[in-house]
């Protein structure tokens, strides 16, 4: 990597938030002007929502069961091992779910976008978009980052169900808990603010994870070793921004709620 | 069959004063990071003219033909396109102008996740034309490259030739005023180029599109100069009595700076010994 001034070195970095606001804005903006592109949003939505099922579905669950599993052995030792479903319930709908959910995404979808459009970009066809008059913000980045807020959110409550009912299994057939006490431990323990919590979060997430991915595809430079490297920033950056948001959110929705 | 890819011109359009002129350049300047890319560039392309642009690699002619079409925008300079001023003019504008511009890419740019029949239709597909209408239209123009047998293929099928042909059919499809052929015939081979070359000048002699090619290829420039389509054989013919066709001219670049601009006997009369040392 060549050396560059620590001027410079500012200077390009804050020209890319520059590029990254006004794409992230333009994207967004786009939705509200024709032309708008339906059928690329529900070709997203399908992409994004439905391919992503299976990865969600088996990371949830498996989540689920390993929490009750662990937390289990904690537990036991204050007595306190009907309180299993409570503490699934609540990690995985204020945190597990939506982190996790949110990763997973991050590494199938940012990656995805950036690749996808980091080769339309170095094959030239998003200049032969925009010369035959098409906007490739409209036509590429809307659809994909109102998909994936869409799309998410829902993911995310899948995740969380199916965390639940990982965490189910494992209580009732190693721990030995009744199935009918646990899910009632965990509907008392979710209270309004917790699903608020639990359910904001993904819309945060799918924001980063879309114009992230977006934004790293559409300044992709340097042919297929630029692809590579765009993909990688995607995955890496979103992740990283997940985790930072997830964070604030946390902390912003705890001095909203109390809890 | 190739009235209907006549361009459809409205006179009204544009700055009555350019009427004449589809293209102008002046003093146009560009440079990437520190670099320079192109230098005071000036010159204009008169309607229905054909302006060729030779040069060596790295001379900044496909900059050139991007700064024309409005994909890139230069550091100082006025660029007219049909009389108006593109270099301060919004993207939004931009997509509507481009509506009557043609681009063939270098590499052929094709959508590769769309079929043959979908690329060609891409920009009838955005004008919300009927289903029906932009399929006799895709015919027609892959008719015009000879390639509708491979309207149900996909870019990745298809060999580097026909993705050309394709862009070209790509290109014409919106019957526009003016097309812009970067490298038509970058990286294909003598028969395959001539093909190419001969689409260029069916557009250039049957349609009289104003147009602006880049090549690399010497051979290709002076084919397109000093041979005339036959519409009545459908192939190309040399004009007679070493003729050339007035309606080609070129225009050559040699690091970022205009060395030539004029007519194919101007060309070859040339006493610059660059351009001489070029030429051979």
């Amino acid at each position: 990597m060549p050396f560059v001034s620590p001027e410079e070195f500012a200077k390009q970095k804050i020209a890319a938030i520059q590029d990254y606001s006004i794409l992230s804005w333009q994207a967004l903006a786009a939705l509200f002007s024709k032309p708008r592109y339906w059928s690329d949003i529900y070709t997203q939505m399908d992409s994004i929502g439905v391919g992503s099922m299976p990865i969600i579905v088996l990371t949830g669950f498996f989540t689920g069961c390993v929490l009750a599993l662990q937390s289990a052995t904690s537990l036991k030792a204050f007595g306190a091992i009907s309180m299993t479903g409570n503490l699934v319930a609540l990690s995985m709908v204020k945190e597990l779910g939506p982190v996790l959910t949110g990763l997973m995404i991050s590494g199938r979808n940012a990656a995805g976008m950036a690749s996808e459009l980091g080769s339309m970009k170095v094959t030239e066809q998003i200049d032969a978009m925009r010369a035959l008059g098409t906007d490739p913000v409209r036509k590429l980045v809307t659809p994909r980052l109102y998909a994936t807020i869409f799309m998410l959110f829902f993911l995310t409550i899948v995740a969380d169900a199916v965390g639940i009912a990982g965490g189910a299994l494992v209580s009732v057939t190693l721990l030995g808990l009744n199935a009918s006490s646990y899910f009632s431990a965990t509907y008392r323990a979710l209270e309004y603010a917790d699903v608020v919590q639990g359910l904001t979060k993904p819309l945060f997430s799918a924001f980063i994870i879309a114009t992230v991915g977006c934004y790293f595809g559409m300044s992709t430079k340097g042919g297929t070793q630029g692809v590579g490297r765009a993909t990688t920033q995607a995955v890496v950056i979103s992740s990283v921004f997940i985790i930072i948001v997830d964070f604030i959110v946390s902390r912003a929705m705890i001095g909203i709620f109390g809890r | 069959m190739a009235n209907d890819l006549l361009p459809q011109t409205n006179p009204s359009q544009g700055n009555p004063q350019n009427q004449t002129e589809v293209v102008r350049f002046q003093d146009v300047s560009i440079k990437f990071d520190i670099k320079p890319v192109l230098s005071d560039i000036s010159f204009q392309v008169a309607r229905g003219e054909t302006r060729i642009i030779l040069g060596p690699a790295g001379g900044g002619k496909s900059v050139l033909m991007k700064l024309a079409n409005g994909l890139l925008r230069p550091d100082s300079g006025s660029i007219q396109i049909f009389g108006e001023e593109i270099t301060t003019m919004p993207e939004r504008d931009l997509f509507k102008l481009r509506a009557r511009i043609g681009m063939v890419f270098q590499e052929s740019a094709l959508f590769d996740s769309l079929s043959v029949e979908d690329n060609v239709a891409f920009r009838l597909h955005e004008e919300h034309v009927p289903e029906e209408e932009a399929h006799v239209r895709v015919v027609e123009a892959l008719k015009f490259v000879e390639l509708e047998q491979a309207i149900h293929k996909f870019p990745s099928e298809l060999s580097g030739g026909m993705r050309r042909r394709v862009s070209i059919a790509r290109a014409i499809i919106s019957r526009p005023d003016l097309i812009l052929y970067d490298s038509p015939t970058g990286g294909l081979d003598p028969i395959t180029s001539t093909t190419i070359i001969e689409l260029v000048m069916k557009q250039r002699d049957v349609s009289h599109t104003t147009s602006l090619m880049i090549t690399h290829r010497l051979q290709d420039a002076f084919t397109l100069a000093m041979h005339r389509f036959d519409p009545e054989t459908g192939k190309m013919q040399p004009i007679p009595n070493g003729g050339v066709d007035e309606s080609t001219k070129f225009l050559v670049l040699n690091e970022g700076k205009v060395v030539f601009d004029g007519t194919t006997h101007e060309l070859v009369s040339s006493d610059d010994p660059w351009l001489r040392a070029y030429l051979s």
